[in-house]
């Protein structure tokens, strides 16, 4: 029961910060690309951003900075939508926090 | 549709490369007549990119104790020193090296990749905090996955966002391991060894520097950048290659760690591989006996790069940051540098094409590696080489245009 109960309250800590990173987000890719994004988390970094593999090593540092974390190689390597983003981001500071 | 197909996007970059008429990852030569010459396509061409850079390659002394211990001991070991057994000459370079550095332990692997794949896959494991600039060469990154240890990439030759990364971790358990190299490849710049071994200090991490291109290269001893910039203490590991200033093949690991050895049993790419052969280990130590007793071939190695690194500046060109031994030249973009290296390579003047994501930054380079044995005149005639190209292409400013002509 408690177990539960502490799950489902970083369940909602998740899901209410779930739309304030992709926001963040938009603000810094913004600033990395030069132009304004229109992004969902179904955007491909890549394939929908148009960003070459120097433009995601710089677009991922600035989010680092951003949220003051280190996302490590293979976890980077996993992401490419938004979507992935968001989670990773999320799982860090979350370990962080906690 | 092969099993190959997932590698279509390469195939297709590579197909326009060679659509071009030129094909640089898979340049033939005739004959390698010297460390500094070839011939290609007929005619003899200065080699300009081969990291040759002591042009030990057909040093009388080499080649005669590589002969002579091919001659006594055969042409291979047929197998790894865990099987196989070590030569004597496995043991005496290992023992040279440690000597040469000033430290008690010394391992030396069959390639500078294997080294590295070898080191970092055995110095930090599951738990523990790879700290890589993000510049580093692809054994660095390679090896940094073999050990499944957590690899965080730094900006490149940057102290302070490494120190941000190393705060981060802060409280969390495992071994930090910051990875540098004393010259990059790609531009020729070097590390900020001082301030990067101060974060260390600072952190209590620890340090391991390659320095594949700076041996032979840097330093009063030729120790590399670590002596240059008397930091040696602070370099818990040093990496190394003998394919570039030794003439070589093959790699090594320095250090004053107690535990040094258990390498030798946890080590898989030093494990599972056959060792250098006799030949191979016996001309590598003559070119470090060479390089020790020889300094007047890296006052030789620096007064070329110097030349040819002001030669290039000089005439208009953008280049690296320093004047090392490798000097890139940023190309505006992938069709001039493609035509440039091309018209180069067609007027006997042999570099290498660096495209991205190869490449620092999104520009192409064309990277040239000097030698000591290159003459002043070879560095010369390379920038009569590199001028003509450059005004043909309209990279450099024209002569006859100034004197009024149209092209």
């Amino acid at each position: 029961m408690r177990e539960n109960h502490q799950l489902s309250l970083v369940d909602s800590a998740v899901s209410v910060a779930v739309r304030p990173i992709r926001d963040d987000i938009a603000v810094v890719l913004e600033q990395v690309l030069g132009r304004p994004v229109q992004i969902t988390d179904d955007t491909d970094i890549i394939a929908d951003l148009g960003m070459d593999s120097l433009g995601v090593m710089n677009f991922v540092m600035a989010i680092e900075d951003f949220y003051d974390i280190s996302i490590p190689l293979d976890r980077i390597a996993q992401v490419e939508t938004v979507g992935d983003l968001i989670h990773a981001v999320e799982h860090l500071r979350a370990g962080a926090l906690g | 549709m092969t099993i190959l197909a997932k590698h279509a996007a390469y195939k297709a970059a590579y197909d326009a490369l060679r659509m071009h008429g030129v094909d640089p990852l898979n340049v033939r030569f005739e004959h390698v007549l010297s460390p500094t010459e070839g011939i290609l396509n007929g005619r003899r061409t200065i080699l300009l990119g081969t990291h040759n850079y002591l042009g030990l390659t057909f040093d009388a002394g080499c080649i005669e104790k590589a002969v002579e211990a091919t001659r006594s001991q055969g042409t291979g070991t047929t197998g790894s020193r865990v099987a196989n057994g070590s030569y004597d000459g496995h043991l005496r370079l290992e023992r040279a090296l440690a000597d040469f550095y000033g430290r008690r332990e010394a391992m030396v692997f069959t390639t500078g990749y294997q080294a590295n794949l070898g080191v970092l896959s055995s110095l930090v494991g599951r738990g523990d905090h790879l700290m890589l600039d993000a510049d580093s060469h692809a054994s660095i990154y390679d090896g940094s996955r073999l050990g499944g240890s957590e690899v965080i990439r730094f900006r490149h030759n940057n102290p302070d966002d490494l120190y941000k990364r190393l705060r981060r971790l802060e409280g969390a358990p495992g071994d930090r391991l910051i990875v540098v190299e004393g010259i990059y490849s790609m531009m020729g710049d070097t590390a900020p060894l001082k301030e990067i071994a101060a974060v260390k200090r600072e952190t209590g991490a620890y340090l391991l520097v390659d320095e594949a291109h700076s041996l032979g290269v840097l330093g009063k001893t030729g120790r590399g950048l670590a002596e240059a910039l008397d930091v040696e203490s602070d370099v818990d590991f040093i990496v190394g290659t003998f394919s570039k200033s030794l003439g070589s093949v093959g790699g090594f690991c320095v250090s004053d760690c107690a535990d040094f050895d258990v390498m030798r049993i946890v080590c898989r790419p030093y494990m599972f591989t056959a060792s250098l052969p006799p030949g191979v280990i016996a001309s590598t130590l003559e070119a470090l006996e060479t390089l020790r007793a020889k300094p007047a071939l890296r006052a030789n190695l620096m007064r070329n790069a110097r030349r040819l690194y002001d030669g290039l500046g000089a005439l208009g060109f953008t280049t690296g940051p320093e004047a090392n031994p490798i000097v890139a030249v940023v190309m505006p973009s992938q069709e001039i540098a493609v035509a440039c290296w091309k018209l180069l390579l067609d007027s006997g003047l042999y570099l290498n094409l660096a495209l991205p994501p190869a490449t620092p930054t999104n520009a192409p380079l064309l990277r040239t590696s000097v030698s000591a044995a290159h003459s002043i005149s070879q560095i010369d005639t390379a920038l009569s080489i590199f001028a003509d190209a450059g005004r043909r292409l309209g990279i450099l400013p024209s002569d006859r245009r100034r004197a009024g002509g149209v092209v």
